[in-house]
């Protein structure tokens, strides 16, 4: 059985699975949004399917282009894309620490 | 009167006749811009006087320079006798979740405020080797998420040209207010649920939401990449299919555009309706609108003029020769809304995990112990409210402990949804139809502030629409009257796939036909101004 609500706990797990960190107004008003969505998508559940209702991943069957040749298209200035990062040596992005000691895994 | 008021197939004619300069089309919607649309959309915008209250404020960013330049090959082209193309001259503004080379693309967020990308979405660089002037960007909710496009990180956000004290609908919002108070013929909008119908309809504009993977996704930022569909905004039919001819098509650059052949859509326009079975539904007279405490779903009355407006429409169709086929069953309308609650927010859910402060866009300024830490606050300060929901419920719904609850049952609900269309124009069931005609909306344009911290009822502003996303096919709204305030009402013709050919020419019969309605000469607010001074 599912719960109804999203509790304060498990909403911060969530915010925190997410890499998000929000305030106390950000969070009160987003778990309160966040329920309602969930009490408006309770009417799936009331939904019966037949066993043979397939899942629709697009709308339409795919009538995509067939898949091009496995060929090497260089764009013609990737310095213009690495000079988009906020912090950069080189070419190589420059970040924190990747995690401080005793916090692996988090 | 001058070039603001042309159709963009005016314009396009008389510039490659040689009749017209596309630099004086180009300087006249400067002019316009500067007459109606006020400050731009801004991180840090100043304080609003009542002069600035009452501006359009479609654009965050107006691109004069890059217009010129571009006007300036149009005349080189014509001096050569070159032909400069179906779009010769003719300026078109650009939703800004569209990468264009030499502007910065901002999705309305301020995790994008400074993403300056090298290279061109594919529809944009259509409409510029077509001969459009590109003349700036416009704004929308962030992301696209919303239907207002109030929650704009980039303020003020867009006024309804017709009353600035609502609002435009969105999330393709600064489009459709460009188009509506004539800063350009033409806007570049994007549909996920109804984000370029429902602010068409606001509006009083034309927007065509194309089959998916008729028009390609390559240089859209994505929200639901299973339902997303780049599409044209046109203050006429005509129009709108003239821009659509120039942006649909294969793309090698987007697996899931199609391969099938683009059909002549002006030369279809003219066909008439004569024939043609045109239907109505009784689930589409109301919404199926849940209490948020309950979930339990009521019944609500949509506004009276909206229902009104689809009689009518249907009574001028049928007096041209159509045929109107009633009581045509889309059970599954309902759950449009509660699908797409999942579905979309999975898929933005999915795609926003990549904004991190690391290879682009905005980073905080904040001192950070680790990268985890870098991750958290530059998410938490770059992005708005709106994404911010949009991660948390499209990861609920999408865990592995809930998954088969919520996404898996959504996926299969959206096929029923589909099969309701696909029962609807099967040309050997019971209904055969060419179209299936509703209102856009459940309303006309809300007032601002009214809906925004709602948003369920928000996401509700698009119960008319989202089948169409949900499905895959194409569908069109057009202008059908003003309500008692004098807002537009928009109504929607769905069509099955790949069959924009029809819906834009059953449209068309009823533009042409309704010519001379009282309605139709009424002009917006905002243009309402200018001719004053």
């Amino acid at each position: 059985m599912l719960p109804e609500k999203i509790t304060r706990e498990m909403f911060d797990k969530l915010v925190s699975l997410a890499a998000l960190e929000l305030d106390e107004e950000e969070s009160e008003y987003l778990r309160t949004e966040l329920n309602h969505q969930l009490a408006a998508v309770k009417e799936l559940s009331e939904i019966q399917l037949d066993e043979d209702v397939q899942p629709s991943l697009h709308g339409i069957e795919c009538q995509g282009n067939p898949p091009r040749k496995d060929e090497w298209q260089p764009f013609p200035d990737p310095d213009a894309i690495l000079a988009l990062a906020p912090e950069r040596e080189g070419r190589y992005f420059v970040v924190p620490e990747i995690a401080q000691p005793g916090q692996e895994g988090q | 009167m001058n070039t603001t008021s042309l159709s963009a197939f005016e314009i396009a004619r008389r510039v490659r006749a040689g009749e017209l300069s596309p630099m004086q089309v180009l300087e006249e919607h400067l002019a316009q811009i500067a007459a109606v649309d006020g400050i731009p959309g801004q991180l840090d915008p100043p304080a609003m006087d009542a002069r600035e209250e009452q501006k359009v404020h479609a654009f965050i960013q107006v691109t004069a320079d890059l217009a010129r330049k571009q006007a300036e090959q149009i005349q080189a082209k014509l001096a050569r006798g070159e032909d400069p193309g179906p779009l010769a001259g003719v300026p078109v503004s650009i939703k800004d979740i569209f990468c264009v080379q030499c502007t910065t693309t901002t999705a309305g967020s301020r995790i994008l405020y400074n993403f300056r990308l090298p290279y061109t979405a594919t529809t944009v660089a259509r409409l510029e080797q077509a001969g459009a002037l590109i003349l700036g960007k416009t704004n929308l909710d962030e992301f696209t998420y919303g239907s207002s496009s109030e929650s704009s990180a980039f303020q003020p956000h867009p006024n309804n040209p017709w009353n600035t004290q609502h609002v435009t609908g969105g999330s393709s919002g600064g489009s459709a207010a460009a188009v509506a108070a004539h800063e350009t013929p033409l806007s570049l909008g994007t549909d996920t649920g109804g984000s370029i119908r429902q602010p068409a309809a606001f509006c009083g504009v034309v927007g065509l939401k194309p089959t998916y993977g008729r028009t390609s996704r390559y240089g859209l930022i994505a929200f639901g990449s299973s339902l997303d569909c780049p599409g044209p905004m046109a203050r006429n039919v005509s129009d709108a299919a003239l821009m659509l001819q120039v942006l649909a098509g294969a793309d090698p650059k987007d697996s899931t555009s199609s391969i099938q052949p683009v059909p002549d859509y002006l030369a279809a326009l003219a066909e008439g309706v004569r024939g043609l079975r045109i239907g109505i539904s009784p689930d589409y007279d109301h919404i199926a609108y849940p209490d948020t405490e309950t979930g339990e779903m009521g019944i609500q009355a949509i506004q009276p003029e909206m229902n009104q407006a689809v009689r009518e429409v249907a009574q001028v169709l049928a007096s041209l020769g159509a045929e109107i086929v009633e009581n045509v069953p889309m059970p599954n309308a309902r759950h449009g809304i509660p699908t797409y609650f999942v579905i979309s927010r999975v898929e933005a859910a999915s795609n926003l995990h990549r904004f991190d402060g690391v290879k682009y866009g905005y980073r905080t300024q904040k001192p950070v112990q680790d990268l985890s830490e870098l991750y958290r606050v530059t998410r938490a300060e770059g992005f708005g409210l709106q994404p911010k929901l949009r991660i948390l419920m499209g990861m609920y719904v999408s865990a592995a402990a809930h998954s088969a609850h919520y996404y898996q049952k959504a996926l299969r609900v959206r096929s029923l949804i589909r099969a309701d269309f696909e029962r609807a124009f099967d040309p050997t069931g019971p209904y055969r139809l060419d179209a299936l005609l509703t209102p856009t909306t459940p309303t006309t344009a809300f007032r601002r502030k009214e809906v925004l911290r709602d948003t369920v009822l928000m996401q509700y502003s698009d119960q008319m629409t989202v089948g169409a996303n949900h499905a895959g096919i194409p569908a069109i709204s057009i202008p059908a009257g003003l309500d008692p305030q004098g807002l537009p009402i928009g109504v929607q013709f769905f069509g099955n796939d790949f069959r924009e050919d029809l819906i834009l020419q059953v449209a068309y019969a009823y533009e042409q036909a309704t010519q001379q309605a009282p309605w139709r000469q009424e002009v917006p607010q905002a243009l309402r101004a200018t001719e004053v001074k």
